[in-house]
């Protein structure tokens, strides 16, 4: 079977980008319809449904304003919070970071494979998922040295350092600085890869098993089914937390070029 | 591992980036920019009502203490003027009935000065023609029994003794 469909049992496979369509080149290189680019412009296009409960703009709102308005209101609390009155102005950057990758995590957790259609994680690709961060951690950049000219660079240097530490501190606090966007974008395309490659792994677990007869199929089946139920709901919880943790140290990010520290 | 396998593929990366270019921005343009501001405009024009809801509420609450409490201050100085005006009154009420009440005794005092005086000139001429009848009748007395004359001196002397004595 894993011989002559190598593709069907490989948890691997999932990942792959498919080229739907050639558009045009850029600089000798084919730009390609994908199934990557699909799936995060029906991500994007939810996202837009859902937002226009938000725009109903009622005074007493609906359960589905409701909604919009607790995702809105969740993370503007957290900007107050994170930097402080200043932090509004980079709500609508954070806010479009959080919900992208919160509805791309998710729509690529619908079981949409049952209908013969699979769903893409475009979260599960660094190279998503790393351009996000550069963008964050440029923005950082721009701002911080915006704000505070070179005296940017002091964020290196903590309050009460003592002055023998000096040449220890600085370097470990740039070093760790300069690891910021790879930790950002690697943490979410880790954890959505290692999730779905789970529960790929935990389904070709039940084909397997099956192929070997119903004698050792049904209950390693029942066992894997009772796993991946088990796994979706923690899948689902991870799908929120990467988007909230990648908004949040973003946020925090922020804070440090708004404020120093 | 086809996230690091197709970077060798010279159409993946930039298809990627170019499609997270459009979309991403689509999302920051429409979502961040647009919609959310208009969301949160929402929230914040529906917590400042309620704050100035709340605030008329509360300032209309105020006016209704103050009120009460007007209200609570003109009574206490309605009653207070009520009560020193029937105080006034029941004084000068008072001061009227000491004032007619003296008078009366003193016209009563004075009548009663005069009928003891009456009193007192009746009793005295009762007296003197007490004496005159008994020396009258002292010498009537003695002229029949003795058929001596005596003098009307030597009777009302006479009299006078035994009126004196008895």
């Amino acid at each position: 079977m894993a011989v002559a469909e190598p593709a069907q049992l490989d948890p691997m496979h999932q990942f792959a980008v498919q080229p739907i369509a050639h558009l045009f080149d850029i600089g000798g290189r084919g730009v390609y319809l994908t199934n990557s680019a699909v799936w995060m412009g029906i991500a994007a296009l939810l996202l837009w449904i859902f937002m226009l409960g938000g725009m109903k703009r009622q005074l007493v709102p609906g359960r589905w304003q409701m909604a919009v308005e607790g995702f809105t209101g969740f993370i503007s609390s957290m900007m107050t919070t994170n930097i402080g009155p200043e932090g509004r102005k980079y709500t609508p950057y954070i806010f479009s970071l959080f919900m992208f990758i919160l509805f791309a995590n998710i729509v690529g957790m619908i079981p949409l494979g049952l209908f013969g259609v699979h769903p893409f994680t475009a979260t599960s690709h660094f190279t998503i998922t790393g351009v996000l961060a550069i963008l964050s951690f440029a923005i950082v950049l721009i701002v911080g040295f915006w704000k505070h000219k070179l005296h940017f660079f002091s964020l290196f240097v903590p309050h009460g350092t003592p002055l023998w530490l000096m040449p220890l501190i600085p370097p470990i606090e740039f070093v760790s600085f300069m690891v910021r966007p790879f930790s950002l974008g690697l943490r979410l395309f880790v954890a959505m890869t290692a999730g779905h490659v789970l529960l790929e792994v935990f389904s070709s677990f039940i084909i397997d098993s099956l192929h070997a007869g119903p004698a050792l199929g049904v209950p390693i089946s029942l066992a894997s089914m009772a796993l991946m139920v088990g796994i979706s709901a923690l899948e689902l919880l991870v799908a929120g937390i990467q988007a909230y943790v990648f908004a949040l140290l973003t946020s925090l990010y922020l804070n440090d070029a708004v404020n120093l520290h | 591992m086809p996230q690091i396998d197709q970077l060798s593929e010279s159409w993946f990366a930039i298809s990627q980036l170019f499609w997270l270019a459009i979309i991403f921005g689509a999302v920051f343009f429409i979502i961040g920019l647009y919609m959310l501001p208009r969301v949160e405009a929402t929230v914040d024009a529906r917590d400042r009502k309620i704050a100035d809801d709340l605030a008329s509420a509360k300032a209309a609450r105020d006016a209704a203490d103050s009120l009460e409490e007007e209200y609570r201050t003109g009574t206490n100085r309605a009653r207070g003027d009520a009560q020193g005006l029937i105080g006034k009154a029941k004084d000068k009420a008072a001061a009227d009935t000491a004032k007619l009440v003296a008078k009366a005794d003193a016209a009563i005092a004075e009548k009663m000065a005069a009928a003891e005086a009456a009193i007192a000139a009746a009793r005295s001429q009762a007296l003197a023609e007490v004496e005159e009848v008994a020396s009258d009748s002292a010498s009537a007395l003695v002229a029949r029994l003795s058929s001596a004359k005596i003098s009307a001196s030597d009777a009302s002397g006479a009299v006078k003794v035994a009126l004196n004595h008895g």
